[in-house]
């Protein structure tokens, strides 16, 4: 018992964030060192095994709102605490941060081909990154999430603006005032709503500002405030803009950690603030709200399937997803709720398996054109094969996590609104259009430009002119270590230079643990359901709302 | 005939509590002593001389004020100055300021003299006259000139009557005119600037002094607390109340360069020497706010429904202007000054509040300023294309590259301009808005709206700089980057690090501010 409430009294949220900022600072100082980019693949794995632990620790069915909590004086003097803690979302959340990093990490092993100082800086960047996540997950005081919120725009504008694709400025500047003028709006909200709280040296605590009796009008303010915050964030129609600009122009592990963790603190953030703090007003916005998530489905799905460039598309599908994850959680059913926490886990995943593999076809191609390719499936197979997987968790096939999340969300719509329900299904086609289209156009077809012949018994491969100049495949390589040192196998003539590899080792270990977690979500969601369904009835009793009869009982993992 | 029993008979001398005016006598002896010393030293000794002469000075009279100024809470010479928590604590941060900033104006480069300012301010530009007084000449007027510019700013906000407030605000300004004109490069820019601010400095205070002779009129003194007692109590004299209050106002709103009364801030900052313009941004705008509190919160609060909606308007022209205009600059003084009209705006958000947050919030956010900015014309002062100051946006880019430290530094500094959190910005941002959300009612709310939606726009100005310096590649060749003495490094970084501090562990200050706010009346 003693040693349990040890374990409990621990910092382990401290510990989780400070790790990352260490391995940051530590990076800085190493200036040159070619060692600089396993150094923070080790800090990475630290923080994932220390949020493991941490995890573990966790007691699902506890009667406070947040576990593993620690509180210290910040400011005083404006009623700011150190407060960290988690609920079952937070948890979830972090540790999906905690899971995406490494991955990302690895997969940007070869962004900087010059190495040295830029390189340990672009992953310096990412742990830094990797710190303010974990925060802003883990604060239990508005304003210290208000800190996190708005400080981490710092790392990613680096990340965009120093390391990104060719109109890299405009798309971080855009990222970047579309980020702060939201952020900034939510600031009045946030000191407004301090004064509408008790005040004094612990007034910005959540636990302080949860049922306050604000007047209708007031509350009806701040709502907005917030929300506007998160909207931008999370992104939605109208304010998504900045969303494929930014996500075009980043490298890949850069579009995942923005689209599959930064824009899940905007949903997060509208369970935790809007719907927790402000719960009549967002009982009151709440038509607005699902029209505007009705309209981000449809169209996000509509607009990818135009897309011509790979992570432009993908950026418009998370905007598809997205307005399903806004519609759950305003729907304010149990089932909904617990559906959209899910999908905000299950988006991470996926999104993150889509950007990382249309970065390896890049590598490959130079291009992100769609159009550039074609079928690839006969020349890459294995990438092809995980490419397939992870459009499939896009368009959410059962057996694969996103389905169940979908699931709950439409079904726990339906209880309210069936008629809302039914026209979200129309993103479940769009879907399918933008996700089997984008597959068709790069992996089926003709061998990509080239053919390959056997002369004697070993594979040449052939340019599609014809011409002579016969590349010889050596069979005594292994093609996947081979890969690492191509950088892009078309040359500046559009020619190609060498072979395309399929996935090497390092690829493999990146795409490897997230079709593992797409399987685990997928068959067996209970794992994460169990821990999210507590956090979901609490704030939906904070917001005084009932599911409408008859309930339906499948939110227990049964949902397969 | 004039009424004999008006004048007493006996002129009794007011009492003088030497402890609490301790503070500026030593300033304003080093300052004397300097004169001196430029009069009987011989030329190589002086620079040497006096810089130990104002540094021991503003030393000790920063000790006094760190070790004596808790306990200093008194009104002396017959009320002229008043000693109170608002007064130590705005002489604690100009004179901490005014040494960072001093520290960084003498820098010499290895040279014989102070480098930024000219030997010889009255010859003619290109001259033979110049010539010589280049070889021969000194800069050590500057000492002098910087402490006396010091003592009256430490006066200013500790006056308790409207004479005191002028002469404290004439003592401040003349050594800033000349000091303007003194620039060693671009001496034609600098001397225009001087003659701006010296014509539109003198307009400002003339609106001062007869302000001053009006509320004379209506409550028969000029001191803070008989003007606040007669409020209530005077009827009839209504219009001589309100035309005196505006100008007061004007006089004081030109010295924190607010819209309307701006108009000379991009041109001086520009003209002057960097580091003077540093020392002006931070230490005037301190010493000028100042006294605005103890004239807005002392003197005619009682009246405040005539003339608070004047001051609405103006912080919120301020803040608007300033950021707007901040987004076509080219040149990075100028853009600096815009920058430090729309902080002026920020500041007079927090000042609104009237209220002991508005206070505390309004002291913080000069000091969080003053470290800021004077660290960040100290950077511009090392960035040089062939000798002279690369003052023009697109010499900076591409300085990341080649000076990581300075062009990080500078990135922090911005960065706390935008008033990212965990820098100081952030800290003094939230400090004012939340002072005027918490006790200016709906103005207060609707200022904050403008504050944060401004802040927005100045955030892409500085980022803009970030872009620059980081992203983009390098055009000019002929910039580089000099290197400070040891002094000048310390300075600079004592500033980026009280920027980095003041935003991560501001507890601190703010329970000093908040200790302090409370005004003598």
């Amino acid at each position: 018992m003693s040693q349990t409430s040890l374990m409990a009294a621990f910092p382990w949220l401290t510990t989780i964030g400070l790790i990352p900022l260490v391995g940051a600072v530590a990076l800085v100082l190493m200036g040159r060192s070619p060692a600089g980019r396993t150094v923070a693949l080790g800090f990475s794995v630290a923080t994932l095994l220390a949020s493991i632990a941490a995890a573990l620790q966790f007691q699902p069915g506890a009667s406070a709102q947040f576990q593993l909590a620690e509180q210290h004086d910040w400011i005083p003097q404006f009623g700011v605490s150190y407060a960290l803690g988690v609920d079952g979302m937070a948890l979830a959340m972090i540790l999906m941060s905690t899971i995406l990093v490494p991955v990302c990490l690895l997969a940007a092993w070869n962004d900087i081909p010059e190495g040295g100082r830029r390189q340990n800086t672009y992953f310096a960047w990412m742990l830094l990154l990797e710190t303010m996540m974990i925060g802003v997950f883990a604060a239990t005081d508005v304003f210290l999430f208000y800190v996190f919120f708005e400080a981490m725009l710092v790392p990613v504008y680096f990340l965009i603006g120093s390391y990104g694709g060719v109109r890299r400025h405009a798309a971080a500047m855009k990222f970047l005032l579309f980020s702060l003028a939201g952020g900034l709006v939510m600031l009045v909200a946030v000191i407004a709503l301090y004064f509408q709280g008790p005040g004094g040296n612990t007034g910005f605590l959540v636990d302080n500002l949860t049922g306050l009796s604000i007047d209708p009008m007031t509350q009806k303010w701040l709502f907005a405030g917030f929300f506007i915050a998160f909207a931008i964030k999370a992104p939605m129609w109208p304010v998504h803009t900045w969303l494929p600009d930014a996500a075009e122009q980043s490298r890949p592990a850069t579009a995942v950690l923005l689209v599959g963790v930064l824009d899940k603190v905007g949903t997060y953030g509208m369970i935790r603030f809007c719907l927790q703090l402000f719960p009549d007003a967002s009982q009151w916005a709440t038509p607005v709200v699902i029209v505007l998530a009705l309209i981000s489905i449809v169209y996000g799905g509509l607009v990818a399937i135009g897309q011509q460039d790979m992570m432009r598309l993908i950026a418009y599908t998370s905007i598809s997803h997205f307005g399903f994850i806004v519609l759950g959680i305003f729907a304010l059913t149990h089932i909904s709720n617990a559906g959209s926490v899910l999908y905000m886990l299950n988006h991470g995943f996926s999104t993150a398996a889509l950007f990382l593999l249309a970065g390896m076809l890049i590598q490959r191609r130079g291009s992100a054109q769609i159009s550039a390719y074609g079928g690839w499936q006969r020349v890459a197979p294995v990438l092809a094969g995980c490419f397939l997987v992870a459009s499939l968790s896009g368009l959410a096939l059962p057996g694969l996590g996103s389905f169940v999340s979908e699931f709950l969300v439409m079904m726990g719509t339906f209880q309210r609104y069936p008629w809302v329900a039914a026209i979200s299904s129309t993103g479940i086609l769009l879907a399918a259009l933008y996700m089997l289209l984008l597959y068709q156009r790069i992996f089926t077809g003709p061998r990509p430009g080239t053919q390959v012949v056997t002369v004697n018994g070993a594979p040449k491969i052939l340019d599609s002119e014809g011409d002579s100049d016969l590349e010889y495949a050596d069979p005594a390589i292994d093609p996947l270590s081979r890969a690492d040192d191509i950088e892009s196998a078309w040359g500046e003539d559009g020619r190609r230079r060498g072979p395309i590899a399929d996935l090497t080792g390092r690829e493999r270990w990146v795409v490897a643990p997230l079709i593992v977690l797409f399987l685990v979500l997928g068959f067996y969601p209970k794992v994460a359901l169990d821990v999210i369904n507590p956090a979901v009835s609490q704030t939906l009793q904070h917001v005084g709302v009932t599911d409408p009869a008859p309930a339906v009982g499948a939110v227990n993992g049964s949902a397969k | 005939m004039i009424p004999a029993a008006a004048v007493p008979a006996v002129y009794t001398p007011p009492a003088i509590d030497y402890v609490a005016i301790a503070p500026m006598l030593i300033v304003f002896t080093g300052a004397v002593v300097c004169v001196l010393v430029e009069a009987f030293a011989p030329r190589r000794l002086r620079h040497t001389i006096e810089f130990a002469i104002s540094m021991v000075s503003l030393v000790a009279a920063l000790g006094v004020l760190l070790v004596m100024g808790p306990s200093i809470r008194t009104m002396t010479l017959g009320g002229a100055v008043v000693m109170d928590g608002p007064a130590v604590i705005m002489q604690t941060i100009i004179v901490l300021l005014g040494g960072l900033s001093l520290v960084i104006m003498v820098e010499r480069f290895r040279g014989r003299v102070a480098d930024a300012f000219t030997p010889s301010g009255a010859s003619i530009p290109g001259s033979s006259d110049e010539a010589v007084a280049e070889r021969l000449g000194t800069t050590t007027e500057v000492f002098p000139l910087a402490l006396f510019a010091i003592g009256g700013m430490m006066i200013f906000p500790a006056s308790g009557d409207l004479l005191t407030m002028f002469v404290a605000l004439e003592v401040l300004s003349m050594p800033l005119y000349v000091l303007t004109a003194l620039a060693r490069r671009r001496r034609l820019l600098s001397q225009e600037a001087a003659l701006k601010y010296f014509l539109l400095g003198s307009f400002s205070s003339a609106f001062f002094l007869f302000g001053a002779a009006l509320l004379y009129g209506f409550a028969g003194s000029v001191n803070l607390g008989t003007i606040a007692a007669a409020l209530p109590v005077v009827n009839g004299k209504e219009g001589l109340l309100a035309a005196g209050t505006f100008m007061l106002l004007v006089g004081l709103l030109f010295k924190v360069g607010a819209v309307p009364f701006h108009s000379w801030t991009p041109d001086v900052y520009q003209g002057a020497p960097t580091p003077v313009t540093g020392f002006m941004a931070a230490c005037t705008k301190a010493a000028a706010f100042g006294a605005l509190l103890r004239l807005a919160y002392v003197g005619i609060a009682g009246a405040r429904w005539d003339w608070e909606v004047i001051v609405w308007v103006i912080a919120a022209l301020t803040m608007i202007v300033g950021s707007f205009l901040s987004v076509t600059q080219t040149d990075i003084k100028r853009l600096l000054a815009y920058s430090s009209v729309a902080h002026a705006g920020f500041i007079l958000v927090g000042l609104i509040a009237f209220d002991r947050s508005g206070v505390s919030a309004v002291t913080f956010y000069v000091a969080a300023y003053g470290f800021a900015t004077i660290a960040a014309f100290g950077l511009v002062m090392l960035v040089r294309s062939g000798g002279s100051e690369a003052t023009h946006l697109g010499q900076w880019a591409g300085l990341g590259k080649q000076s990581p430290v300075v062009a990080g530094a500078m990135a922090v500094l911005l960065l706390a301009f935008a008033g990212i959190p965990l820098t100081s910005g952030f800290t003094a941002k939230f400090a004012v808005f939340a002072a005027a959300v918490g006790h200016a009612g709906a103005a207060g709310a609707v200022l904050a709206v403008i504050g944060v939606l401004c802040s927005a726009i100045t955030a892409f100005v500085y980022f803009r700089i970030v872009v620059l310096m980081f992203f983009s590649e390098r055009t000019d060749d002929s910039v580089g980057v000099l290197n400070p003495s040891v002094g000048t490094s310390a300075a600079i970084g004592l500033g980026v690090l009280a920027t980095v501090l003041l935003g991560v562990v501001p507890a601190p200050l703010l329970a000093m501010a908040a200790d302090s706010a409370q005004f003598l009346r």
